[in-house]
């Protein structure tokens, strides 16, 4: 007992010890972050407030958070670290994933009729459109990027250079020739893949931060040439009035001809939104029945055997190269698919919409999510933009703190503080099994333990 | 079982420089068709380089590997092959494949040669049978109309798949490992993974299989586990094998042709026993410089 309580007292002195460290060292960088503020008076000259009580309360929190962190939770993680590493997930996740799945998708198909009854038109719309539309783009986003970086193991950081191409598409086509939403979204999608195509040829030889950085190149190659080919893409301006899509040749207007007025109703600006919600609900629920076509197939096993072992592959007479390019071809192509909708829901496009922040909400869906995990992508999705959504909607927060509080503004630090805890929490992302595409007698699933991540091999001490 | 005595696979003139280092050099050998060869020698003598270079790893950096498919008497197209700068030539009875011309993957695909690793190149994350399905892609592929009618859920493919995966389970049964097919293949014991990667090259549907030290890190009852699996391969399915390996017990009870290797050059090249008494050899492995020395050293060690 007294060697117990002995060995307490180090710990706990060691605590303060690293906690005294934390808040000086978070005191000496946040002094000029937040200590310090700058701004311009009523004679516009240039004048330094000092915040010396905000500035103690993030001390106050880095220190009094490592200080829990390294007596409770390390601890608990070392402890967690040295179980052994279990072949199988629990079986009780296999129940609650086969039942989870019918549900949700009836869910999402009654989801806006139960708005538009329940809050009628005015209400209804930040609901569908900005949390339903919104997010399922997100999701579709992560299924497409899911097919590269999930199952075949290749870092993109650019993936939203396909979602501008796609948008793009959309846009120029449709302006120029007056085609119309259902004749270019394949057509999106195909120039979408022609570009990943494009892409894949140089990064073949590529793998880990290599192929990360390029990639990430190629995404502001595509956003700087938006910006810049002027006489194409209208350069920051954007491209305004992109044609909507209508109702198979009906459409959504207030007009005689219009959605409305032909089925007898009265105009709504939300049928349109409804009508664009199901559109992407259905193209989301293609992108992931087509992936999970794919992972049963000879090529989504390659896919997966290339994120194992490339060496091997190719010892087995499997073409890396095409194998490679396939992937990148059609994680290009959802996100073209996604990016034709985008413009066609928005109706004005511009670079600024396709950003590297964008390709990292992405990426950080399909990681925080579990790699190669469908449900877990539609989890992150939830959590991340409706997360951010949410942020717009605490007005309340003004009144504790306020009317210069704005929520929106702590979107990125609680990104941040979501992900590194996720991190320490779940490093292989929230769902972290992988599921065989072909059993014998029984699916048993995988513990991520044992996946490749591709890019890197995680070491186990 | 039918040994017809001729080559299915003829090194010739192999070398293979890394900058100013002579890994092979000006290596020839015939792989008998239907029979175990062993690539022997001590660390470091390039066996594994040769091994790279039959597979399409390595671009030799001279020589010609020439592999041929059933008729023997194709071997007379080799010169014409060769001047005409083609990879290989396909005729009713047989093919001919120039391997050196060859990238990796199309030596597997198309000569049909499969290979395993000297440190075992498993893809641990995926089931045991999902690893013998990798290994049938190409065939599964085709089947697959290249995904486009796979994706459609045509009957055919299922047709496919499940042949495939009866052909697994066969090779499951062979290799003693049925009721882990559904465990990931990075949770089998050493021995076991040893014995699924020469399962997972058989899978392939090869005409040579070149093993990487297949008995290395085994225990003396896996090591003639393993020797029955290769007579069986040799015998049943009358598959030709090139094997390098250190553990003479295995060399010795089961190879018909023994080529030994040191620094790059050819020793010795033979039946087992006469290799085994050669002077150079011993004098190879012993380390020492020439044959006057080998007796002194042997009294040395007491052999």
């Amino acid at each position: 007992m007294a060697a117990g309580a002995q060995s307490g007292r180090v710990a706990t002195t060691g605590a303060f010890r690293d906690a005294a460290f934390t808040g000086l060292l978070a005191f000496a960088l946040f002094l000029p972050l937040i200590g310090f503020l700058t701004g311009v008076n009523g004679s516009n000259e240039l004048i330094l407030t000092t915040r010396w009580p905000l500035l103690f309360a993030f001390v106050a929190i880095a220190a009094i958070g490592r200080f829990i962190y390294v007596l409770a939770l390390k601890p608990w993680l070392a402890r967690r670290a040295q179980q052994p590493v279990r072949a199988e997930a629990p079986a009780w996740r296999a129940y609650v994933t086969d039942w989870i799945v019918p549900f949700a998708v009836a869910l999402v198909i009654a989801y806006p009729l139960v708005i538009f009854f329940t809050l009628g038109s005015n209400g209804g719309q930040k609901w569908i459109d900005n949390f339903g539309i919104q997010i399922l783009i997100y999701v579709m986003l992560g299924w497409g990027l899911n097919i590269v970086v999930g199952l075949a193991g290749l870092l993109d950081l650019g993936y939203v250079a396909f979602y501008a191409v796609g948008a793009y598409s959309y846009a120029l086509l449709a302006k120029t020739f007056g085609l119309g939403f259902w004749v270019l979204l394949p057509l999106a999608g195909i120039l979408s893949s022609f570009w990943g195509i494009l892409l894949g040829f140089p990064v073949l030889r590529l793998r880990g931060d290599y192929l990360a950085i390029v990639t990430l190149a190629f995404g502001e190659i595509i956003r700087l040439v938006l910006i810049n080919w002027v006489a194409l893409t209208n350069g920051y301006a954007g491209i305004i009035g992109i044609p909507r899509p209508t109702f198979f040749g009906i459409p959504f207007s207030a007009a005689d001809n219009g959605f409305a007025a032909v089925f007898g109703l009265q105009f709504s600006p939300l049928y349109r939104i409804i009508f664009l919600y199901y559109v992407i609900l259905a193209l989301a629920l293609l992108t992931c029945f087509v992936s999970l076509r794919l992972r049963r197939l000879p090529i989504g096993r390659a896919w997966e055997a290339l994120r194992e072992d490339e060496i091997a592959c190719r010892s087995l007479g499997i073409n890396t190269t095409n194998t490679k390019l396939t992937a990148f071809a059609m994680g290009a192509m959802f996100a073209g698919f996604a990016g034709s909708f985008f413009a066609a829901r928005e109706a004005f496009i511009s670079p600024e919409s396709f950003t590297f922040i964008e390709s990292a909400t992405i990426l950080a869906i399909v990681v925080l999510g579990g790699m190669g995990s469908q449900i877990g992508v539609v989890i992150a999705a939830i959590v991340m933009i409706g997360g951010s959504e949410l942020l717009r909607q605490l007005d309340f927060l003004k009144d504790i703190f306020g009317p210069g509080f704005d929520p929106t503004q702590y979107r990125m630090l609680l990104f941040g503080l979501a992900m590194v805890l996720i991190m320490v929490w779940r490093p292989r992302g929230l769902i972290a099994t992988r599921t065989p595409s072909v059993f014998l007698k029984q699916r048993k699933r995988i513990s991520a333990d044992l996946v490749k991540e591709g890019h890197a091999t995680r070491g186990r001490g | 079982m039918a040994r017809d005595g001729g080559a299915v696979l003829k090194v010739e003139h192999l070398t293979m420089r890394f900058g100013g280092l002579v890994a092979v050099d000006n290596l020839s050998f015939d792989v008998e068709r239907g029979a175990i060869t062993a690539l022997i020698g001590p660390n470091g003598a390039g066996k594994t380089t040769v091994f790279n270079c039959i597979t399409g790893f390595y671009k030799p950096t001279e020589g010609r590997l020439t592999l041929q498919h059933d008729a023997p008497a194709l071997w007379n197209a080799l010169e014409d092959l060769t001047q005409s700068g083609a990879r290989s030539v396909t005729r009713t009875d047989g093919a001919l494949f120039l391997l050196e011309r060859m990238p990796d993957y199309l030596v597997a695909q198309q000569a049909r040669v499969a290979r395993t690793f000297q440190n075992i190149r498993l893809f641990s994350g995926m089931t045991v049978l999902e690893n013998l399905l990798v290994a049938q892609h190409n065939r599964l592929m085709h089947a697959s109309g290249y995904t486009l009618l796979g994706i459609l859920g045509l009957p055919s493919y299922a047709a496919a798949e499940r042949a495939a995966i009866d052909a697994a389970r066969g090779w499951l049964d062979r290799i003693g490992l049925l009721d882990r097919a559904d465990d990931p293949a990075g949770t089998l014991p050493y021995g076991a993974q040893r014995r699924l990667e020469i399962a997972r090259a058989m899978c392939t549907e090869p005409v040579l299989l070149c093993l990487d030290e297949p008995a290395a890190g085994l225990n003396p009852h896996e090591s003639a586990e393993l020797n029955e699996l290769l007579l069986v391969v040799r015998d049943e399915y009358a598959i030709s094998i090139l094997l390098i390996e250190h553990d003479m017990t295995v060399v010795m009870n089961i190879s018909d042709h023994v080529v030994v290797l040191d620094y790059g050059i050819k020793i010795a090249d033979g039946a087992p026993d006469a290799v085994r008494d050669d002077p150079k050899v011993i004098a190879a492995y012993l380390g020492v410089a020439d044959e006057d020395e080998v007796a002194k050293v042997a009294g040395e060690v007491g052999l």
